[in-house]
């Protein structure tokens, strides 16, 4: 019998959209206001959602103070109260959007959660605005 | 008495770092939020204001015209901004949200219209901190 379970994290930090490879005027076009080249930030929430039988042993699918600690240790010591653009080697050539936040996220924690789980990122920019990956 | 109360919201870069301190000692006070290229937050603003009800609106205060008033004046100076280099009162403060919020009190005050009373801002910079002033 499957069970889903998910543990919450959150970090805060700055970023901006842009693609270099536009002029000035086709980024303010596309991006907006999130083009701002001092950059604006956010409080992001990520929540990981692992899905797979519950062990016998422990009445656990996983250990999720486990789940949160790989979180903590693989992505929000990269991120949190840093700048995603200047900061991190994964956006250097990477515009920061949400999609592309939960992508990096989700290939981050992969390989450190058993491919016996199936796994899910979804990621909040703003209580408004979130992503899940993948799909 | 009654208590009207307006959530608006913006998103921003800041940094902690007060700039007459070596790198050390802003670490030492600041933590990673001294980091020099910044971080960001989702900002909650709760703007109260306090009067008896208009007899014949029912109102204290038209709350659209409220928040017309706190974008105009407050959000459009702070949203997708950083705080320590693209807002004019924010210039040559520490960027904490002790200094933020009586700067946006002192911002939105003088647009308000006479007999209107603002009781208090309440400022989220996360879910779990936040700060209040009452204009002194």
């Amino acid at each position: 019998m499957k069970v889903a379970v998910y543990r919450k994290e959150h970090f805060n930090a700055a970023h901006r959209l842009n693609n270099p490879d536009w002029d000035e005027a086709t980024n303010q076009q596309v991006f907006g206001k999130c083009n701002n080249p001092h950059f604006h930030g956010h409080n992001y929430e990520i929540i990981i959602k692992i899905v797979g039988e519950v062990d016998p042993a422990t009445g656990y699918v996983i250990d999720l103070k486990v789940l949160g600690d790989l979180t903590k240790k693989y992505v929000l010591n990269k991120f949190d109260h840093k700048n995603l653009n200047e900061d991190t080697e994964e956006f250097k050539n990477l515009n920061p959007s949400a999609e592309n936040i939960a992508i990096v996220i989700y290939d981050l924690l992969r390989d450190k959660i058993d491919p016996k789980f199936y796994m899910q990122i979804r990621l909040y920019e703003t209580e408004r605005n979130f992503v899940e990956y993948p799909v | 008495m009654v208590y009207l109360t307006r959530v608006e919201h913006f998103n921003a870069a800041h940094k902690l770092f007060n700039p007459s301190w070596t790198k050390e000692k802003n670490e030492e006070v600041f933590g990673k939020c001294a980091n020099e290229n910044w971080h960001g937050h989702n900002f909650e603003l709760y703007v109260t204001l306090r009067g008896e009800p208009n007899p014949d609106t029912g109102f204290v205060f038209d709350v659209k015209r409220l928040s017309i008033l706190i974008n105009e004046h407050v959000i459009d100076k702070l949203d997708h901004k950083n705080l320590n280099l693209d807002v004019d009162f924010m210039k040559d403060k520490m960027c904490s949200s002790e200094n933020l919020v009586i700067g946006i009190w002192n911002e939105l005050k003088p647009h308000l219209p006479e007999g209107v009373q603002l009781h208090s801002l309440k400022l989220y910079e996360t879910p779990r901190i936040f700060v209040e002033y009452f204009g002194n």
